[in-house]
């Protein structure tokens, strides 16, 4: 199959790679960049789990052609440790309420979370709720999840 | 002492980060690509299959069909074996089948260097099939001439089982009893877990090696062996981090058939991976039931007499069969109690559909929903405001059960209930409720539920460990009770600390198990983790501990009895003085030139209890009529589990349950076209999994009486919490409307059709 | 990876024309929500492909000299849900475009991508028949025009020829000035669903706020293609703002819908839902417009 140069960047670093047009961005990220933190969970952009950053939006990976990466700038959650290993303020408030069990959701809610907090815009809950809708967790209800974020947005904005 | 107290996951920082791996971030990506070719009938036999097209692909490397696999039939569901044959699994699968009984049934595979070749190949097989009718109704299979699924099983009954406790006819002769009677129907689920099944097989120093996405490696291992005809040490299952399981991967879904594909191309990596269609089609789903339900009331409410007939769909296999309805059936005596007698039959009944297995809570939330909305019923004909009708007949402190040897030994469920109550508001929003008119209308509601923990007597219950202490005083922890997203890890982790007397951080749990490594166990299921894990962590962590003080007591003279660790810190008892750090002392003697010794410590522990775990959820909906759409605005849940282990899972994981009860109640369902049997929603787009915008807030409260038989005082959380919701959605809908909703999901389909039968439309 | 034999990528509106005359079998690609989806069912497997996706040129929002609002069909749906634009001239829009799935799926969607699938639950699709949207497609051959009206042909069935592409959404300034809509999506999930009924309703009040001078309501599946209710807009026309109109459009929509029973939903379950809709976004765009009950 034919194979074309895509090049981006992937969590700051520029980077590029000869792929199989065929490839998904999820394919590209897990396979070509082992950046394993992008799930997947149905392959057809409905659960959430391979949800990155591109460009500052939030996409399902699944559903997105690598060839599309050219040019772009994409972030995945192995962008978010500080330089020493220390988690991000979200990483750490999904460890302190317990918004974690799996894990296997966690990655692609916590882009989401990524993308709210750097609004620097203040969301009611249930505003939170429909940004966050588009990822499916079997395992904690939301709530914790939801508690997380509003916490660390709270805590950004002085609010908390 | 860290028990009691909610510290991090262990497991928290690898999962926030994405070092957390998973069975396909191990997979090597040379690995071989398997695709399974499902039947699109509902019953039938494979004639023929045409592999020539398929075959012409390059890049297909095999293609094996139900015509190439062993006549060897095995068991699936994930129970620990049973020595005895009376008590094994049913033995009804082959690897691939000629007898197709459901749509979606794995007929053949297809093998290639990639996934879209493999697809490719898979779609381009020509199958011929001979149709037989089928059916989809487990009453309708039961019939005399109805289309027979398996030729062992007469009428399609896997199983009927029954009991009677007193005389149900003699006692429903009572003057003045009052009859209320209902069928229930619960429909067919499924887990969902965001991570599909997948697993990955090769073969290494002469055994299959099987990486899985399972809950229960060593049963895994022992059915793989059985499948492929080998001695059970010669498989070697490892079970890494897996995305949630919830009672699908407590079966050998595709380990089995991943195990045979590696054998068929020389022991070669081959990589099997379920798509979310597939894994909604053909994998395990929960056993739809339909109850009828009779029960007779005195006018003052006491229950005189029930009677519980129940139909469970099996599906098309066996798997967990009839352990579902039975213990359903057990709830019913259970969590009210009758004066006189009380009557069961319960049947489970095979159907063309998708074979229905383990899924949290294994029963109850179906006969919950059942009896709960009966007894709202009852309150309602008798006039009795329905708490108090409850709490009547519910089962009594000091109860014992015959069988189990379960005692209530506290007023666990008046204990919730109060809570639970004061939460909602329930009594005053109850009456205030009752009297609404207009379009848009609230309700209140609830549901109390009986569970036990773990299953003894029926099966099994032993757990082993091994605990090796390293040169800086940390402990290696490997049990084969497994993480699948609950906090398993964590809980042991707390219940070693404590045990060894060592701090947590000291604790390194062996997260990954691997049956040739981690000591024999039988892993997730039946909220027994914490249960039984703590008798054995109990056990060898005081052997642990022993060895560690009788050391101590070499080294510094003073004899081991009066000697403790705690907290890494050897110290004499009588004075509390600080006699030497863990980590000085297990380095010492790591290196003792004049007795060195590795501190271990290993063995099995056999748990002949079990323990009774109680609760209650209460909701708040509102009902917009015309619209026909029920909103939640407040949920709650009180468990008594015994002490907690960890208060802030504890409450995750009560969230997480309460979140399948509301999709239970309120969405989901597994449909199938009444024409072909095929299935019509096995996606996550159209299966209606509720999304963070469905949920209101969710609370989860605790009565924590201490368990007497555990050395913790902890019994079952992990599944109790998905059992109470959709009875207490539907009692709400009927404070809001008058309407009673007998059947569940209470879609907006359902509300609309029962609106419009009662003149509220 | 995705089962496809090639693919095009253009790279501009011209060449994506000529590529689409090369390759008359490709199957067009915009966001991809719709094509890559089907592709992993196997439905378009072997298929060639042509993007469009790096035609950044179609995702403005623009204003005509005559003052329609040009929408370039490649906006996604959270691109129209923030277009200033949009959200001054033409809010419902956006807020429809805002119900779509969840928020992923919104940054791929775009709104010529639902329209050309032909596909009758769109969520902005009603709205864009609510407003009489005008179509503008290009061609080797030059550009033309029509009515979104005349665009539908069928479920899954649009009016556009090979090598035909559409290149903007064209809202006449008439359709849109001094009208309130309002969009009602019915669907079984809060998020992540497709509409079960979508309703898309606009009102011009008289000055005094006391007439419906005229009402426009728009559905997607209550019939195979997203449609307009004329009959209920004809009965409505002139009547003064009040309950009794609330009532009436209830009854008056069901004289031109043509919902079917499916798994997802029966006929009889559907037309509930439309009355209600319809009486609950006519109280609402009117209310937006001033009109007092």
């Amino acid at each position: 199959m034919e194979k074309k140069l895509v090049r981006c960047n992937i969590n700051g670093k520029d980077v590029e790679t000869y792929l199989d047009v065929r490839s998904s961005l999820t394919d590209m990220l897990r396979n070509d960049y082992r950046l394993t933190s992008v799930k997947k969970g149905c392959e057809v952009g409905e659960c959430g789990a391979c949800n990155v950053i591109i460009d500052g939006e939030c996409y399902n990976s699944c559903i997105y052609l690598a060839v599309w990466a050219e040019g772009k700038h994409i972030r995945t959650l192995e962008s978010l440790l500080g330089p020493n290993g220390e988690l991000s303020d979200i990483q750490q408030a999904f460890v302190d309420e317990a918004a974690v069990q799996c894990g296997f959701c966690t990655p692609g809610f916590i882009m989401t979370a990524v993308k709210i907090l750097e609004s620097g815009k203040e969301y009611t809950r249930e505003e939170l709720r429909k940004q966050l809708s588009g990822h499916l967790c079997r395992c904690t209800g939301y709530e914790n999840i939801l508690n997380a974020v509003e916490k660390t947005m709270k805590k950004r904005l002085g609010k908390a | 002492m860290v028990v009691g107290k909610s510290v991090k996951r262990v497991d928290a920082f690898d999962k926030v980060t994405g070092r957390a791996r998973y069975t396909d971030d191990l997979v090597d990506k040379s690995a071989l690509i398997v695709k399974i070719c499902h039947s699109t009938i509902a019953h039938g036999m494979v004639k023929s299959i045409d592999k020539s097209e398929a075959e012409k692909i390059a890049g297909v490397v095999k293609i094996l069909t139900c015509f190439d696999v062993p006549d060897r039939p095995f068991p699936t569901a994930g129970h620990p074996w049973s020595t005895d044959p009376h008590h094994q699994d049913v033995a009804d699968r082959l690897l691939l089948n000629r007898h197709v009984r459901y749509y979606g049934d794995d007929i053949a595979v297809v093998i290639a260097e990639d996934e879209v070749t493999a697809e490719q190949g898979v779609r381009a097989l020509k199958v011929e099939y001979e149709e037989f009718s089928f059916v989809l109704d487990p009453q309708e299979a039961m019939k005399d001439g109805a289309p027979l699924l398996h030729e062992k099983f007469k009428n399609n009954i896997l199983a009927h089982t029954g009991y009677e406790v007193g005389n149900y006819e003699e006692a429903i002769l009572e003057p003045g009893l009052v009859k209320i009677e209902g069928w229930y129907d619960t429909p067919t689920v499924q887990h969902c877990h965001i991570e599909n099944h997948i697993c990955y097989a090769e073969e290494q120093s002469g055994k299959i090696v099987i990486v899985s996405s399972t809950q229960i490696p060593h049963i895994v291992r022992r059915i793989c062996g059985q499948a492929l005809g080998l001695p059970w040490g010669s498989v070697r299952l490892i079970k890494p981090y897996i995305g949630g399981g919830f009672g699908n991967k407590q079966d050998a879904l595709y380990e089995p058939l991943c195990g045979y594909c590696c054998q068929q191309v020389g022991g070669r990596l081959v990589k099997l991976d379920v798509s979310r269609e597939e894994t909604f089609v053909s994998n395990r789903v929960r056993h739809a039931i339909r109850y009828h339900i009779i029960t007779f009331a005195r006018p003052d409410g006491r229950f005189v007499a029930r009677r519980m007939e129940a139909f469970s769909n099996q599906g098309a296999y066996a798997s967990h069969g009839h352990g579902i309805v039975a213990k359903g059936a057990s709830a019913f005596k259970q969590i009210y109690v009758d004066d006189k007698a009380t009557k069961v039959d319960a049947y489970t009944i095979f159907t063309n559909t998708p074979a229905s297995g383990a899924m949290r809570a294994y029963g109850i939330p179906q006969v919950s929903f059942a009896i709960e909305s009966n007894v709202e019923d009852a309150a309602e004909i008798l006039g009795i405001d329905s708490l108090k009708l409850r709490q009547m007949n519910m089962m009594p402190v000091g109860y014992k059960d015959d069988f189990t040897k379960n005692i209530n030994y506290f007023d666990s469920l008046n204990q919730c209930i109060a809570k639970g109550k004061a939460y909602i508001d329930y009594e005053r929003k109850h009456a205030e409720y009752a009297k609404q008119t207009g379009p848009i209308r609230r309700g209140v509601g609830m549901a109390i539920f009986w569970y036990n923990t773990a299953v003894w007597p029926i099966s099994l219950e032993a757990s082993s460990c091994r605990m090796v202490m390293n040169q800086d005083g940390s402990v290696q922890f490997e049990i084969a009770e497994t993480e699948i997203g609950q906090g398993a890890d964590t809980a042991f982790a707390q219940m070693v600390a404590d045990t060894v007397g060592v701090p947590f951080e000291k604790v390194h749990v062996m997260s990954t198990q691997d049956t040739d490594i981690t000591p024999f166990g039988t892993g997730a299921y039946a909220s027994r983790q914490t249960y039984v894990a703590g008798f054995a962590i109990h056990q060898i962590g005081t052997q642990l501990k022993n060895k560690v003080l009788n050391y101590a007591s070499y080294l510094t003279g003073k004899p081991a009895d009066v000697l403790d660790l705690v907290d890494g810190i050897v110290i004499d008892k009588s004075t509390k003085e600080p006699l030497m750090p863990i980590d000085e002392l297990a380095t010492t003697a790591l290196y003792s030139l004049d007795q060195a010794e590795q501190f271990s410590a290993e063995g099995t522990t056999q748990i002949k209890s079990n323990a009774y775990s109680f609760g209650c959820g209460f909701v708040e909906v509102e009902v917009d009529i015309p619209m026909c759409k029920v909103t939640l605005l407040k949920m709650i849940n009180v468990h008594d589990c015994g002490r907690l282990i960890n208060p802030q899972l504890a409450e995750a994981q009560v969230h997480g349950g309460m979140s399948m009860a509301i999709g239970y109640g309120m969405g989901e369902q597994l449909l199938f076209d009444p024409k072909t049997g095929k299935p019509l929603n096995n996606n996550l787009l159209d299966y209606k999994l509720c999304t963070m915008m469905d949920h209101p807030d969710l609370k989860a409260e605790f009565v924590e009486n201490f368990e007497p038989t555990s050395p913790f005082g902890t019994k079952a959380l992990g599944e109790p919490p998905t059992c109470p919701g959709a009875p207490a959605i539907r009692n709400a809908i009927f404070n809001a409307t008058g309407v009673s909703i007998n059947q569940t999901p209470m879609t907006p389909h359902v509300l609309f059709a029962r609106f419009k039968e009662d003149g509220l439309l | 990876m995705y089962d496809f034999s090639a693919l095009y990528e253009a790279t501009s509106v011209q060449n994506a024309v000529e590529l689409m005359q090369a390759h008359p079998s490709a199957v067009l690609i915009a966001g991809g929500s719709d094509v890559l989806i089907k592709m992993r069912e196997g439905k378009l497997a072997g298929a060639e492909l042509i993007s469009i996706y790096k035609l950044d040129e179609l995702r403005e929002v623009t204003m005509d000299p005559d003052g329609a609002l040009r929408i370039g069909p490649m906006t996604s749906f959270s691109h129209a849900t923030n277009s200033p634009m949009l959200q001054k001239y033409m809010p419902v829009l956006g807020e429809s475009a805002d119900t779509a799935g969840g928020p992923q799926l919104r940054s791929i969607g775009t709104l010529g991508g639902t329209i050309c699938t032909g596909v009758t639950s769109a969520d902005t699709a009603s709205t864009q028949v609510a407003y009489d949207a005008v179509l503008e497609i290009t061609s080797v051959s030059g550009i033309r025009k029509l009515s979104i009206h005349d665009f539908y042909k069928g479920p899954g069935k649009v009016d556009l020829q090979p090598g035909e592409l559409l290149t903007a959404i064209l809202i006449p300034k008439e359709s849109y000035e001094n009208c309130f809509g309002y969009y009602i999506k019915y669907a079984m999930r809060n998020a992540m669903d497709i509409a079960t009924i979508g309703c898309s309703v606009n009102v011009v009040l008289s000055p005094d706020r006391k007439t419906i001078r005229r009402m426009r309501i728009a559905y997607g599946v209550a019939g195979p293609v997203p449609m307009r209710a004329r009959t209920a807009e004809a009965a409505l026309n002139g009547m003064p703002v009040g309950e009794a109109a609330i009532a009436a459009i209830g009854e008056e929509v069901l004289k031109d819908v043509n919902p079917r029973t499916s798994w997802r939903a029966s006929a009889e379950f559907r037309k509930q839902i439309i009355s209600e809709t319809a009486r609950r976004g006519l109280k609402a765009a009117i209310e937006r417009a001033g009109g007092v009950f």
